[in-house]
């Protein structure tokens, strides 16, 4: 009785230790559903980061920009993974370890060239990069690194 | 006196403003790419003007620490291997700034070259000023230049090809496209493409569009 107990006990434990462990999975979505998303009408200011796991300034700023939606309900923030589209249950893993919040998509399509001037004309490709979309659509685009302050002014001049 | 001051002050503002402007568009296709003169992992210092035999060179802006630039190490030497013999070796630099990623010191650049036993140079731009003066943006990115006279003009700008994950699936091969355009004197199709790729670490690229 008393192992039998503790087997169960095991069990449990194992059992309520699954979820933490696995993250629910990132969606994986190729460029066309990506389009969709922008193009869905919203009454908030969606910020687009395109990111990846092994991108140390996209990794650094992701906390500034969880913080600033969460502080600002007007904005709506999405997180697009460039990681290996094979390979989602990573970005899922990564999300869960740095305990990010917001939406978070995986774009997988390596035919860069394709997409990246449909994005802005303004991206050269690298990244952390960043789309800004307004309820009444429009658009701005920014390249590289961004701090609070920076990210806050972009979001307070689309208002 | 105090007025020519302010107008010497307003003209050297304007031509800091100008001459940010231009560091950060850097070459177009059709420009002439500026010779340079940087330390190889061989020990060598090394500069276009080295070989005069050649008919331009790829140089592909490069680095030890990007998962991007790994996957294409192979094709890298695959392309130094088939055109270096037709007048066009690689040039590989490297325009990571070590403080800040320390995987890209020099040291870990001889390291990296020898494992992959590198048939190409591989070369440390330390201060950035060739990849800015270029307008590099990412790794891998590639500049063709054809030699005309003493000069490197830029023929192509972009990515290798359209699938870093795996060689097998490319369906364009933008470099080797624009090298056979080249070497046939036709005009290259694609002279422009773009990639994901790592930010070039220490770079002052931070644009808003």
């Amino acid at each position: 009785m008393f192992i039998l107990f503790h087997i169960v006990f095991l069990l449990g434990v194992a059992v309520s230790a699954v979820p933490s462990a696995i993250a629910p999975p990132v969606k994986v979505i190729s460029f066309a559903e990506f389009e969709q998303l922008v193009e869905n009408p919203s009454d908030k200011i969606r910020v687009y980061n395109f990111w990846a796991t092994w991108c140390a300034p996209c990794v650094k700023e992701m906390p500034v920009f969880e913080k600033v939606s969460a502080e600002d309900g007007t904005v709506a923030l999405i997180f697009i993974s460039m990681d290996d589209g094979r390979r989602p249950e990573r970005v899922s893993a990564f999300m869960e370890r740095k305990g990010i919040k917001s939406d978070v998509y995986l774009l997988d399509d390596v035919d860069y060239n394709s997409w990246i001037n449909k994005v802005s004309e303004k991206w050269s490709g690298a990244i952390p990069a960043t789309l800004f979309v307004t309820p009444n659509g429009k658009r701005l685009f920014h390249e590289g690194e961004m701090d609070e302050q920076e990210l806050k002014a972009i979001i307070s001049r689309l208002k | 006196m105090k007025a020519k001051r302010i107008i010497l002050t307003l003209i050297a503002a304007i031509a800091a403003v100008n001459m940010s402007l231009f560091a950060q568009s850097g070459y177009q296709v059709g420009d002439n790419a500026r010779d340079f003169r940087l330390k190889s992992v061989g020990g060598k210092m090394i500069s276009m003007a080295d070989q005069a035999e050649v008919k331009g060179y790829l140089l592909i802006f490069s680095c030890n620490t990007c998962p991007y630039v790994v996957a294409y190490e192979d094709r890298m030497i695959a392309l130094h291997n088939t055109y270096a013999p037709k007048g066009f070796p690689v040039i590989a630099i490297n325009p990571n700034d070590a403080a800040r990623s320390a995987g890209d010191s020099f040291e870990n650049m001889k390291i990296r070259a020898k494992s992959k036993n590198f048939p190409f140079p591989y070369v440390h731009d330390e201060t950035q000023a060739v990849a800015k003066a270029y307008g590099a943006t990412n790794t891998p990115q590639v500049y063709l230049v054809v030699k005309e006279g003493s000069d490197f003009v830029v023929n192509y700008i972009g990515a290798i090809d359209n699938n870093y994950r795996d060689a097998s699936d490319v369906t364009k091969r933008y470099v080797e496209e624009a090298l056979e355009a080249i070497l046939a004197g036709e005009a290259i199709k694609e002279a422009n493409t773009k990639a994901i790729g790592c930010t070039i670490n220490g770079g002052n690229h931070n644009r808003l569009c």
